[in-house]
């Protein structure tokens, strides 16, 4: 028999979690819709709040946590403000890395101080020529006398801007077809954040440009082993940084529902709260199942991570169904709401607004079916 | 090093207790579905104790009677930082009014040890009695102060505490070993850590029931109370909409008059 509770501790995370996205979180969350930025108060509160810690094993003075965890705080924080969870979780991405695959000797240089938000971090795949075909990396890097020089440009990096570590995949300019993978710290000469992007969703989480001109990494800062750059790129966004997303997406999902059904029980027309027509009904109903559905999928992944097994293939589908739910639920959150859903005033406008940059986040939904078909015909 | 007692309630969390129909057969409110929380006054009481412990070293027991789902709150006390819980969990608890309540609670604590101070929330969020606290004194033979809202002297064994007393305060002295129940102007609580959860996993949890305490079935529960509850109704709470009518001044000097017929100004 499948036991399918989650146990007594994970739902004191989620308490946990939960008080710490209404406390610590929500009241940073206005600023951050108005000016696109805020983020300084809100990646402190995830350093005290033990949030960037949970993946990173205690000797590097993290909580040795998995990624059921994990799954439950982003779906809590990402229930107060989607922005926050999405800085939260490709920051842990950059985490991931360096815990699979960093020496001991990042990991001690690094771990710590990510683990307490004083130090944040990303990886950096995505290019003007590639995104959806990562191969089409255009940023390459020479070995120059036990250092490496790389040079190009990445975009749509979130946490472009305040990441201190970011891990860069890039070409190898002399051997084809090799991917290496470097951590490049803030402030490196020829390294720099450029253009900061203003996105329809997800404001506040920073999202931009970065440039390398002639970077010279340190020999010490190649994350694994040379030519496994693109394995160990996507071996962390299939695991986490999807796992990531599915976080997000479930967080959204209930906003939405929570907020659909308040509206539905408060508004009156013909005498009646519209919560009793069918019509409202049967959105909430689609709403519910679909969270139910998706929660099931991403949380039997997280299971199975922790576990040890390789997740791909089901991160992969629960990426797809959750962010593609995530936006049917904001549309019909809007529209339970009616000409209300117009007003900013009401929190479904950012849900709708925040919905639509899940999808190409971590990879297209497209891009996750081609992984699933792949699955299946295996 | 303190000896401390928290007495804390499993309470139907808030917003899902709105929800609750009452029984017009018992006249209870049956609770199965609605999620359990720490009763909020108990936080306070709580976060009293790790202010003490903080201050001067003390060992916390967290004491709660309640179903066997009501452990949970007693494990997120320890998450919070307390180093122990008991729960007393037994059918023959059942029912138990204020008076029956306390002498449970009060034959747990006897049961434990040498205690220097009981904290209790002021009330509970679904009983709201305020009676329980006090007769925990009553049985163990303790000075009680109730409604504390600020502990001013707590060094040695005479404590100087502000309590709320009907408009204004009182401040009283009062000699440990003694019972001290709590307002939420005490302090803040402090909030859950997923650090504290992890170290939770290797304190422990006892579970006493009557015999475990020694007292007989007819003492506890629903046969040990010596109150019952005859009727309970839900008071609908509606708003008394007055529209003032007249000039400007005409209407000021009308709503004047009305907070003060109503003795707010």
């Amino acid at each position: 028999m499948i036991d399918f509770t989650f146990s007594e501790e994970q739902n004191l995370f989620r308490k946990a979690a939960r008080e710490f996205a209404e406390t610590e979180i929500a009241p940073h969350v206005p600023k951050m819709e108005e000016t696109g930025r805020n983020w300084e108060p809100v990646i402190k509160a995830l350093g005290k709040g033990e949030m960037m810690a949970i993946t990173i094993p205690e000797a590097y003075g993290g909580l040795g946590l998995g990624y059921v965890a994990r799954l439950i705080a982003l779906e809590e924080i990402a229930q107060v403000s989607v922005a926050t969870a999405m800085m939260m979780q490709v920051c842990g991405l950059g985490i991931e890395g360096i815990v699979k695959y960093g020496t001991e000797e990042q990991k001690k240089k690094y771990l710590p101080k990510l683990a307490t938000a004083e130090s944040f971090a990303t990886t950096a795949v995505t290019e003007p020529s590639g995104g959806s075909d990562p191969k089409g990396c255009g940023t390459s890097y020479k070995k120059v006398d036990g250092s490496y020089v790389l040079n190009g440009r990445k975009c749509f990096i979130t946490n472009s801007h305040i990441a201190d570590v970011q891990i860069v995949m890039a070409v190898s300019e002399e051997i084809p077809d090799t991917f290496s993978a470097f951590i490049v710290e803030k402030g490196m000469d020829g390294f720099k954040a450029t253009h900061e992007e203003r996105k329809v969703g997800m404001r506040g989480c920073n999202t931009g440009e970065l440039e390398l001109k002639d970077c010279v990494v340190p020999g010490e800062n190649l994350v694994g082993k040379e030519g496994k750059g693109m394995s160990i790129a996507m071996a962390t966004i299939s695991d986490v940084g999807r796992g990531g997303m599915v976080g997000c997406a479930l967080g959204l999902h209930q906003a939405c529902l929570d907020a659909a059904k308040k509206f539905a029980n408060e508004r009156v027309l013909y005498g009646k709260p519209i919560s009793n027509l069918q019509a409202i009904q049967f959105k909430l109903a689609d709403m519910k199942i679909e969270l139910e559905a998706g929660r099931l999928l991403g949380y039997r992944a997280a299971a199975l991570q922790d576990k040890g097994e390789r997740t791909g293939n089901e991160w992969a589908a629960a990426k797809y169904f959750t962010t593609e739910a995530a936006q049917r639920a904001a549309k019909h959150a809007v529209d339970i709401h009616g000409g209300y859903g117009c007003m900013e005033e009401f929190p479904v406008t950012r849900y709708l607004r925040d919905a639509y940059v899940l999808g190409p986040s971590a990879g297209t939904s497209d891009i996750m079916k081609v992984i699933v078909a792949r699955w299946v015909l295996s | 090093m303190l000896n401390i007692v928290v007495c804390v309630k499993a309470v139907p969390e808030p917003i899902a207790a709105s929800n609750l129909k009452i029984d017009p057969v018992t006249k209870s409110l049956p609770r199965l579905d609605i999620p359990l929380v720490i009763n909020p006054l108990d936080s306070h009481a709580l976060e009293a104790a790790f202010q003490l412990k903080k201050k001067y070293g003390a060992h916390i027991t967290i004491l709660s009677m309640g179903p066997p789902p009501a452990g949970n709150i007693v494990r997120e006390c320890i998450a919070l930082g307390a180093d122990e819980g008991i729960l007393l969990t037994d059918p023959a608890f059942a029912g138990a009014d204020a008076f029956a309540t306390a002498y449970t609670l009060a034959k747990a604590i006897e049961k434990n040890g040498p205690v220097d101070v009981v904290f209790c929330g002021m009330s509970s969020s679904d009983g709201a009695t305020e009676w329980v606290g006090p007769e925990i004194a009553t049985f163990l033979n303790m000075p009680v102060v109730t409604m504390v809202r600020e502990i001013v002297e707590d060094q040695g064994d005479e404590w100087i505490v502000k309590a709320d007393y009907e408009r204004g305060y009182r401040m009283v002295k009062i000699k440990l070993p003694a019972v001290i129940t709590v307002t939420r102007d005490l302090n803040h609580p402090k909030p859950l850590s997923f650090s504290g959860i992890i170290k939770a996993r290797s304190k422990e949890i006892s579970e006493w029931n009557h015999e475990n305490l020694e007292i007989p079935a007819e003492l506890v529960g629903l046969k040990g109370s010596p109150t019952v509850v005859t009727e309970m109704t839900r008071v609908e709470s509606r708003r008394n909409v007055k529209l003032i009518e007249g000039s400007l001044q005409e209407k000021v000097d009308r709503f004047v008059q009305i907070l003060s017929e109503a003795g707010v100004v």
